[in-house]
């Protein structure tokens, strides 16, 4: 088609009928729920992650008031560890990380100008999963069951079920399941920057948005496994009485720690960074011209990505490690200030270049950053070993998180709240209303926080439920508290303004002159996205490009229309975003619902400790994911190519490291090789703390060399099989492709027996000691795998025999040979250190 | 560029052939990543000889030597990234969405994060000089 037609008003109404059509959201008491368009899912992601912030915030004021005043008996001790807890737990799982996410996957597609994110059903299964983690893991409190070992549930007495109810089983299950929708999320927000930009979007084009989504989701990617694996180790203690964290049967709660942090201090970008990314679009707005220091704003996002994971020690610096360990993690402390100094001063050179225009959200963005910088001064000081010393587990460190929380989260949103709110309603807030809730909010959190420096540094330890009077912080208690109380009427303002907005007018369209991509939606808007995908040729394509808006409106730019009724967007390469392919995407369905609803069964049932429903849980999960993959993935096109428009025709079918889903599988399976580094990490820890390791003694002699080095033959055979088999298939040999997966599936099978043989036939006994309980957690792992690696093969075959998976359309058996190289690094590591480390030690 | 003309034969065809370098996103993280690999032995060297040996001070030549090798990648690709983050071709203020204006941009991150990196070096590797045992 040429630019001619698009001239023709008669044939734009038609696309738009087609568009409309295609796009149309389901209806229906249930079945409105089953829509996975990212303006909808992430929709209800935003406000259910605002709802467990507001619900987290009463738990504080609750716990503020017992703290008022001195031998106050408003709650008992119990349940103030609850509280603090739940509070703590909250706020970063359910409200900090997710928000970011959520927010994300309203606004990626958005400033991407693309239909939707590459794997729109995956969004709704992360949404649907957090809902029910969520859920499950707050509403414990209403049953006197909330964990209450705080947010970091150290062990020993976590782990001690005699110690604890089912509290740290809720915190453990629930939150790995939510850990799991993290970073399911954040697969699709990678993938969705690297390969769904609009052509010509080259990556010094991106908007910084983009920029720090594609940064913070690959921390998450590093971040949480770590979690997950100290997850499965707390677990296995609790429920199976292995002994990880038990130092009188080898163990070392220190483990715990590592791994904790490993992921804790990352977090603390991971929900900071995303903040100053909004600042990163509301500034160039508000001074109206291009952010000054482009490379400089991702030489900070992507050096304090990496610091960030040198960092964890300084939450351990009063255990007792070596001074030079302390020092070292000392000094990258306070290299990291450095990243962090040079965003905001790229945000002050901007504005003072620019001509400032006044508004509410900037005033949000303005304030944060002062209390941020409070909190960042407060974090170099606590970064500083002898200080620290004086300085941890007292309200001191309560005042640092808050100071860098509030002001590099919390009030970031709210101004992104302010600066967002007309996009997705296309009406504005009110400005007043906003102003008066930041003085409050801001006066609130100071008068709330500050005074903590000094009552931590008079001595008052936090996480008390009571104090004395006689400590002489009575006064400052009861400020903080007056302060929270403050803070709250705050929120409640902004809530209140919320609540007002349906009855405001509709504004009008790009109320801040902003000159990024977002800025193309239509208070009506219809629920397509973007009209058409447009070409980009500068930072500020609203602001730079001549008649933006009209060609897109106007259906000028690519893929148009929907002519086969089916929802499209376009891949592009990842660096100069050359268009690809089209990319057919997943409509309504109610799988995702199913699937994790299944997997949720799976956590909450084990929880409980019904295994064997739990069991069923699990199997019903599988074949959703079969149900839902076969049905709706790599699917054969109806025919080869389409045109988008301006004689550019792209395929319909992808394959390979062009394709999204091989990106999402060499993405997830770099999150999998980081959760089994977690246990190898273990492994190798408790040889530094053990003087002989492997110790010696009945029970503990294994798992020898025969079995593991079979195990790991085996497992190197299905890999060879599986790359053979993919060779095969591609020259058109699909006879010879099948028999190799079916040879390959025997073996995956073979190597479970044989990983398992080992600790088997030598008789380790895992609840003895932690060599045991090591070395089965390590062959449980990978075997688990080889399972995974037999159904994948399985699957493959049965694609193959179905007609679904030719020699041109071979997607599958690329894909899952990402996942083969994957499993064989982790046999050969595994199987390496269980079998010929012992005899090199 | 005819300006400054490197010297000798050998040194312009090293300079032509870092002018026509790939780059991409992974070279962009090539300095954190040294940084992060120089951290992460520092701190297994010094946590396992610590428990292991009882002190680590017994062999800091090998610390040292990693240290240098450490600084000069990271130096190495900071050159590299200065010759290409000056790409002559497009005017300024080099933020268009052409070849060159995105071979800029990569290589002035690049350099930037070199910098910081090789602070990160030097961070970590001042207190191995200042304490001399695992107290
Ligand atoms: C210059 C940057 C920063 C430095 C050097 C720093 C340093 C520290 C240190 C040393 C501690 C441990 C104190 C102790 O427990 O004794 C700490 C605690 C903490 N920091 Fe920071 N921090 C920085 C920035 C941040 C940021 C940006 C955030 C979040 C947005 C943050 C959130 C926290 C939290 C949540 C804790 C408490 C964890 C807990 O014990 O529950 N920090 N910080
Ligand atoms: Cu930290």
């Amino acid at each position: 088609m040429s630019l001619h037609d698009q001239d023709d008003p008669a044939l734009r109404a038609a696309q738009e009928d087609r568009l409309r059509k295609v796009w149309e959201p389901p209806s229906g008491l249930f079945f409105r729920w089953t829509d996975t368009n990212n303006n909808r899912v992430g929709i209800w992601y935003v406000l259910t992650a605002f709802c467990f912030m507001l619900f987290a915030g009463v738990l504080a004021l609750v716990m503020r008031t017992q703290l008022a005043i001195p031998a106050n008996a408003l709650v008992s001790a119990n349940l103030f560890n609850q509280l603090f807890t739940l509070h703590g737990s909250v706020m970063m799982f359910l409200f900090a990380v997710p928000m970011f996410e959520a927010v994300s996957i309203i606004l990626l597609p958005q400033l991407l100008a693309a239909r939707d994110l590459p794997f729109p059903r995956l969004s709704a299964f992360g949404y649907w999963s957090f809902l029910i983690g969520g859920v499950f893991v707050s509403g414990s409190i209403f049953f006197d069951a909330a964990p209450d070992g705080g947010w970091f549930m150290y062990p020993p007495y976590t782990t001690r079920t005699d110690m604890t109810g089912l509290g740290a089983d809720i915190w453990m299950l629930g939150l790995s399941f939510i850990e799991v929708s993290s970073v399911a999320a954040a697969v699709e927000l990678i993938v969705g920057v690297l390969k769904c930009r609009p052509p010509g979007m080259r990556l010094n084009l991106m908007p910084l948005y983009a920029w720090y989504i594609l940064v913070v989701a690959v921390m998450i990617l590093f971040a949480f496994p770590p979690l997950i694996a100290g997850d499965i180790l707390f677990e296995m203690e609790r429920l199976l009485n292995w002994p990880f964290f038990d130092p009188t049967r080898g163990g070392d709660p220190l483990l715990w720690q590592h791994l904790f942090w490993i992921f804790g201090h990352p977090e603390v970008y991971i929900v900071f960074l995303p903040s100053i990314a909004l600042f990163a679009m509301m500034i160039p707005t508000f001074s109206q011209r291009h952010l000054l220091g482009y490379p400089w704003i991702v030489l900070a996002a992507v050096g304090t990505a990496f610091l960030s994971f040198g960092l964890w020690v300084h939450h351990m610096f009063a255990t007792g490690l070596p001074k030079i360990s302390l020092a070292l993690f000392s000094a990258a402390s306070e290299a990291v200030a450095i990243p962090t100094g040079v965003q905001i001063f790229v945000f002050i050179a901007t504005l003072w270049a620019g001509r400032v225009v006044w508004s509410t959200p900037l005033l949000y963005a303005l304030g944060s950053i002062a209390m941020f910088v409070i909190g960042g001064l407060t974090g170099v000081m606590v970064a500083v070993a002898p200080f620290d010393w004086q300085a941890h587990d007292t309200y001191f460190i309560v005042a640092h998180l808050h100071y860098v929380l509030i002001g590099g989260t919390l009030i970031p949103l709210f101004g992104g709240l302010y600066y967002y709110w007309p996009l997705i309603t296309g009406k504005k807030l009110s400005d007043r209303l906003g102003r008066i809730a930041f003085w409050v909010l801001f006066a609130g959190a100071n008068l709330t926080f500050f005074p903590m420096h000094f009552t931590g540094l008079m001595g008052m330890p936090r996480r008390v439920f009571t104090y004395p009077a006689e400590l002489g912080v009575s006064g400052l208690n009861l400020a903080s508290t007056i302060g929270s109380f403050l803070t709250a009427a705050g929120v409640a303002l902004i809530c209140l303004d919320l609540a007002l907005s349906p009855r405001r007018q509709k504004a009008k369209r790009n109320p801040w002159h902003g000159g990024t991509l977002e800025w193309l939606a239509h208070p009506d808007d219809e629920n397509w996205g973007v009209r058409s995908v447009p070409l980009i040729e500068s930072r500020y394509p609203i602001w730079d490009q001549k008649d933006f808006v009209k060609k897109v409106d106007e259906g000028r730019f690519f893929l148009p229309d929907a002519e086969e009724g089916r929802r499209e967007t376009i891949i592009t390469t990842v660096l100069d975003a050359r268009p690809l392919a089209v990319q057919r995407l997943g409509g309504p369905s109610v799988k995702p619902m199913i699937t994790a609803v299944a997997l949720g069964s799976v956590f909450i049932l084990t929880t409980y400790h019904m295994y064997w429903a739990a069991l069923v849980g699990s199997v019903a999960t599988l074949a959703a994911i079969l149900w839902w993959l076969w049905t709706g993935t790599a699917e054969i096109p109806e025919k080869d190519e389409k045109p988008i428009g301006h004689g550019i025709v792209l395929p319909l079918y992808l394959s390979g490291s062009a394709s999204p889903g091989w990106w999402a599988m060499f993405i997830t399976m770099m999150a999998d090789a980081t959760a089994f580094s977690g246990l190898v990490f273990g492994y190798f820890f408790f040889w530094t703390t053990h003087p002989v390791f492997p110790p010696h003694g009945a029970g503990m002699e294994g798992p020898g060399v025969f079995w593991p080095m079979v195990a790991m033959t085996l497992m190197l055979a299905a890999w060879g099989l599986t790359v053979a088999a993919r060779t095969a298939n591609r020259r058109g040999g699909v006879g010879a492709a099948r028999g190799l997966l079916g040879l390959g599936i025997v073996l995956s099978l073979a190597a479970i027996g044989a990983g398992l043989a080992g600790p088997w036939t030598t008789a380790l006994a895992p609840s003895l000691h932690v060599y045991p309980a090591m070395v089965w957690t390590l062959v449980i792992w990978t075997t688990a795998h080889s399972g995974v690696a037999a159904i994948m093969q399985g699957y493959t075959l049965a694609r193959s025999l179905a007609g679904r998976m030719t020699p041109k359309h071979d997607a599958d058996l690329r894909n899952i040979t990402v996942y083969m190289h994957f499993m064989a690094l982790t046999a050969i590591v595994t199987y390496a250190t269980i079998g010929l480390f012992p005899g090199v030690a | 560029m005819s300006k400054r003309r490197p010297r000798g034969r050998m040194l312009h065809g090293l300079h032509s052939r870092i002018v026509t370098a790939r780059v991409t996103l992974w070279t962009l993280i090539v300095p954190p990543t040294v940084w992060a690999v120089h951290f992460l032995f520092a701190y297994l060297w010094a946590a396992v000889s610590c428990e292991k040996a009882g002190r680590f001070a017994s062999f800091p030549v090998l610390f040292w030597a990693g240290t240098a090798l450490a600084l000069a990648l990271i130096v190495a690709s900071a050159l590299v990234a200065m010759v290409q983050k000056e790409t002559p071709g497009d005017p300024p203020p080099h933020d268009a969405g052409t070849d060159t204006d995105r071979n800029r941009f990569l290589a002035t991150a690049t350099w930037l994060l070199a910098g910081l990196s090789f602070a990160g070096v030097v961070f970590t590797a001042l207190p191995v000089l200042f304490l001399l045992d695992c107290r």
